[in-house]
């Protein structure tokens, strides 16, 4: 089933040297299940990365809950973080393991590897690759660990056009051949689309769920053209969201 | 180390000796021995035994208290520079141990334990502690946040998280105490010798001294001097190109 529930009542920050308290999220629940990828689309600085931290158990101070099959979510999860966070003294591979564990096999993580055009870098530290290949490293770490969840968090803010495309369809063909629930964070609505099964448009902080779209393109028509049309459709359908397509 | 730099600092130290040389000479004194005769000196020492064992006795006690002071210095280091209430609680016991002066944390030691072994080592220990714990707790303070996230997304745990994320990111500030730390303890080491042993390079340079024996004097330091410069290009050099070869 993987049926993932996320049901936060209130996460606060108490404000730095006054009593008083920001209110970062409220009574924001979505559930995901079967393999769902979902992206969550919102404006800066509602508390995206905040949720995704709770989930990943980086942060438990919140109020709610989180709840896999409705247990409490204790297996291993997959994490790409805004950006790669490999240990520069590690090699590629020695980052890989120290992530999947002791009795991974080697063939598994070096395919995935291979796949992603590394290949060749296995033995490679970090410092001497582009950020992109970085990039694909952090993917690589996150579908070799095994995980019924995977959290990213605008894994390809900041890489240029055509190498972002590539890496989102890398994600895609691990995503089809590894399937898991993906909840991915970005602000390009674009990537949303292409990407998602599901859009989840957050409010302002305290955030909040506004609207759940479901994405009614199948995957293999997914053009830039047919992209923007989705887009106008959903302008005018919903305008509580308007501030965010 | 490279031939140039090689051949930089042999020159640099026979300008050293051919100096020492000439103003021995000029004031042809008991007081400054030429470099010649320390040598020869040297050379009687270590062939009659003597240097040896004292020189044993010191570098075993060096090695202890080095190791021990790194060990719980990098432990309260890590520890202080990670709980910011523990370390204001804990900041005035570091400042004051800090500034006890070695010679009565020595004397101290002997008069509550006794003139053992283990005193002597437990002063040496006490002396070098705070500046670890100093120079590690900077490197605590500032880790990298973003991979200990990581570590902890990926359920590292303890062990793994602290080899592997931390131990690495501390690696420069624990070879910068290593390095400060040889060269305060065995200055420590010598006054404690003094004090309260009967045998090392302490004692035996307290002796010299009482017998005017400057020679002898000398001849001990430049051998202490050559074991220091031994451990820094045989243990501490290739210590550090080996962790920075992922630059």
């Amino acid at each position: 089933m993987n049926r993932l529930t996320v049901n936060i009542k209130n996460k606060y920050f108490p404000k730095d040297g006054c009593d008083e308290i920001f209110t970062a999220i409220k009574d924001l629940y979505f559930e995901l299940s079967n393999n769902e990828f979902i992206c969550i689309v919102g404006p800066s600085g509602c508390g995206k990365t905040t949720l995704l931290n709770a989930i990943a158990k980086l942060d438990d101070d919140f109020d709610g809950s989180i709840t896999m099959d409705n247990e409490s979510l204790n297996e291993n999860i997959s994490y790409v973080f805004q950006t790669p966070r490999l240990l520069p003294w590690r090699t590629v591979l020695e980052n890989i393991h120290l992530a999947v564990g002791e009795d991974s096999a080697l063939s598994s993580i070096t395919d995935i590897l291979q796949q992603l055009g590394l290949g060749d870098n296995l033995h490679s530290y970090p410092h001497h690759l582009s950020l992109g290949m970085q990039r694909r490293v952090a993917l690589a770490r996150a579908f070799c660990v095994p995980s019924k969840l995977l959290l990213m968090d605008e894994p390809f803010v900041s890489l240029d056009q055509s190498t972002a495309r590539k890496a989102r369809q890398l994600l895609l063909d691990l995503w089809e051949q590894q399937s898991r629930n993906v909840i991915f964070v970005t602000h390009d609505l674009n990537e949303a689309i292409e990407l998602a099964d599901r859009i989840l448009f957050l409010s302002e902080s305290p955030s909040t769920v506004l609207d759940d779209i479901k994405i009614s393109i199948p995957r293999g028509e997914r053009t830039s053209d047919n992209i923007a049309e989705f887009k106008q459709q959903l302008k005018v359908s919903n305008p509580a969201i308007q501030h965010l397509i | 180390m490279s031939r140039s730099s090689f051949l930089n600092s042999s020159l640099s130290l026979g300008l050293l000796l051919i100096i020492w040389q000439l103003i021995a000479v000029m004031l042809d004194t008991s007081s400054l021995p030429t470099p010649i005769l320390v040598f020869d000196t040297l050379l009687a020492e270590l062939n009659n035994g003597e240097l040896v064992h004292h020189l044993g006795i010191t570098l075993y006690r060096l090695t202890i208290s080095f190791f021990l002071a790194m060990f719980l210095g990098v432990a309260i280091g890590l520890i202080l520079g990670r709980h910011e209430k523990l370390n204001l609680f804990f900041d005035s016991w570091l400042i004051i141990l800090l500034n006890i002066p070695a010679l009565v944390t020595i004397i101290l030691c002997y008069i509550w334990f006794g003139l053992i072994e283990t005193a002597a080592i437990f002063a040496v220990v006490i002396n070098k502690l705070p500046n670890v714990v100093v120079t590690i707790r900077e490197g605590a303070r500032n880790l990298d946040e973003e991979l200990i996230e990581m570590a902890n997304a990926y359920r590292f745990g303890r062990n793994k998280t602290l080899f592997h994320v931390i131990l690495p990111q501390l690696y420069p500030y624990i070879m910068a105490a290593a390095r400060t730390g040889l060269a305060l303890i065995w200055k420590i080491v010598l006054v404690v010798e003094m004090l309260g042993r009967s045998d090392g390079m302490g004692y035996q340079i307290h002796l010299f001294f009482q017998l005017f024996d400057i020679t002898s004097i000398l001849a001990y330091t430049v051998a202490f001097i050559i074991i220091i410069q031994l451990i820094e290009v045989f243990i501490l050099q290739p210590l550090d190109n080996r962790s920075q070869r992922w630059k």
